[in-house]
């Protein structure tokens, strides 16, 4: 009897197996869910000054999202966000499907190319971004030496070089999952539709879209949701002028000490990631049901 | 026509995706202060950089940390996704939904969560929180890693070894590990670098007493601009490209 109830918890039988088991399941839930719990458990306290919260039930925090100061915040962090991934897809959706075009041969080396800034470090790419955008910089310096300009232009410090920063260092991760639905695209649906009679723009629209959709919708996941966050980019960019939801966050938990209050700001953008994810698994699912018929 | 817009296209793509590296890399070498004009040829930053000694600190720190957080990531990493192909266990949907959401949650979210978890341990900030905290973020990258080399993998090998009276560990180490090494080396190689160059996480999880570089470089950057960082970015960049090219080497060379 005893061994049966234990059975499930460790096997003693496969001690080797129910010990990675263990060691899974127990890195996860005391690293990732709890933390995620306690997230959202202190979202719904009070603040208080001296051991940052305060055990009393609250929709406060909630609420202050919506105040119009913090709401103007959040609308211009998630507008920023939304039009670089936007740019990142116009830019990265032909770019994606010319890649899948080349020649075989020059295939692996072109993606080689996409995964090194993947691998560089991304403070450094932003850096080099400021090196070009700086007054001084390489961009001003050559207007003004060639006389399109006689005083430097403020390009850093502004919200657009925030999102040439978000764009320059995001932009491989639209193209990734991009290139791999155009590589996977069947050559036979594409000829089929033109058969029928299809013009190339009603193939594009009716076949080439939907097709693609589960590989836009990753990109644009995995563009947008970083986006939102990457408090550097908007700290060495856009100076203390331009903020992102990250910054806000950041804020909250590093200077203001307000806990609640950032959690709440956290919880709000899991919750957008959530959403997200499902429209992904839905988009992924009816292409599947599309092709199958 | 069509052909050669598309081709002109992508080379533009190209250029201006590497153009900021390549200019930073250059003027790393420029013998004055300015991001501009050319002053000719010059170590004398990155003799700077050795020279400063709290940030050579900060770097042996980093990379330490980098290091340990391959090695446990990989090792943890590796026996998940090995669990993952191998084993039929109760919930193991929900352990992918897990390590799925690890990877695409905002890093900010991850790490404002592993603080509150850590203050409210009343644990002291440091090595051990960076380390937990880097190995989580790091560990559904190793996992696909490895879990994509152990797809390939047939399993009857390993039930042989099992019928011959192989207890598991012995199997995996034996018949496994010997095949699936190339996986594990890469993931190791990522798991450093993504480590090494993580600012997000270790903005929250660092503590006095621990510096850690990536920080450093974040004040230094926020200034603004100096040689000295361009130097220290063209040496990360050199440390980047060399551990993705072993990892790309180690990896196609198994397949073919």
């Amino acid at each position: 009897m005893l061994t049966r109830l234990f059975k499930p918890l460790f096997d003693l039988k496969a001690p080797f197996r129910s010990g990675v088991l263990w060691l899974i399941w127990g890195w996860l839930i005391l690293l990732v869910l709890l933390p995620n719990l306690l997230v959202i458990g202190v979202s719904f306290l009070e603040r208080d000054p001296q051991d940052f919260i305060r055990f009393s039930v609250t929709l406060d925090n909630y609420r202050r999202l919506f105040d119009p100061l913090y709401l103007g915040v959040f609308l211009r962090s998630l507008h920023m966000a939304v039009l670089a991934t936007v740019l990142c897809l116009l830019i990265g959706y032909p770019f994606a499907w010319g890649v899948s075009r080349v020649t075989p041969r020059w295939r692996p080396l072109l993606m080689f190319l996409l995964i090194v800034p993947f691998w560089t470090n991304s403070l450094v790419r932003t850096y080099a971004i400021k090196v070009l955008l700086a007054g001084n910089g390489l961009i001003n310096s050559f207007l003004i030496d060639v006389g399109l300009i006689s005083q430097p232009v403020q390009l850093l410090y502004t919200e657009g070089a925030v999102i040439i920063g978000l764009i320059y260092v995001l932009l491989p991760f639209m193209i990734l999952p991009l290139y791999s639905v155009f590589e996977q695209l069947r050559e036979d649906l594409l000829a089929a539709s033109a058969d029928l009679g299809a013009s190339r723009w009603r193939t594009f629209r009716h076949v080439v879209i939907p097709m693609t959709m589960p590989g836009v919708i990753a990109g644009c996941l995995l563009v947008l949701l970083p986006a939102m966050g990457m408090f550097y980019i908007a700290d060495v960019l856009g100076g203390s002028r331009v903020l992102l939801v990250g910054n806000v966050i950041k804020s909250q938990f590093l200077d203001a000490r307000d806990w609640p209050f950032g959690a709440a700001a956290s919880v709000l953008l899991t919750v957008a990631m959530a959403l997200l994810l499902l429209a992904y698994w839905q988009s992924v699912r009816r292409v599947r049901q599309q092709v199958a018929l | 026509m069509s052909r050669w817009l598309l081709r002109g296209y992508l080379a533009l793509v190209y250029l201006l995706l590497y153009l900021p590296i390549l200019v930073l890399v250059v003027f790393a070498f420029n013998d004055n202060r300015s991001a501009y004009s050319w002053g000719g040829f010059s170590w004398r930053w990155f003799e700077a950089l050795f020279n400063n000694r709290s940030l050579m600190d900060a770097a042996l720190n980093s990379l330490l940390l980098a290091a340990s957080t391959a090695t446990l990531t990989m090792i943890i990493g590796t026996l998940t996704a090995v669990a993952l192909q191998r084993y039929r266990f109760r919930g193991k949907a929900a352990l992918q939904g897990m390590l799925f959401v690890v990877m695409m949650s905002p890093e900010i979210v991850m790490a404002i969560s592993l603080l509150a978890l850590f203050i409210l341990l009343g644990m002291q900030l440091g090595f051990v929180s960076l380390l937990l905290a880097h190995i989580t973020f790091c560990l559904p990258f190793v996992v696909i890693t490895v879990y994509a080399q152990l797809s390939g993998f047939d399993n009857r090998l390993m039930e042989a070894a099992r019928d011959l009276g192989a207890s598991e560990w012995q199997t995996l180490r034996t018949v496994l590990l010997p095949m699936i090494w190339p996986a594990l080396l890469a993931g190791w190689l990522l798991g450093f670098t993504l480590s090494l160059d993580d600012v997000v996480v270790s903005t929250f999880m660092t503590g006095p007493g621990f510096d850690v570089l990536p920080l450093r470089i974040y004040s230094m950057v926020r200034i603004g601009l100096s040689p000295e960082v361009n130097a220290l970015g063209a040496l990360l960049l050199l440390l980047s490209l060399i551990s993705l090219m072993l990892s790309h080497l180690i990896l196609t060379r198994k397949r073919s």
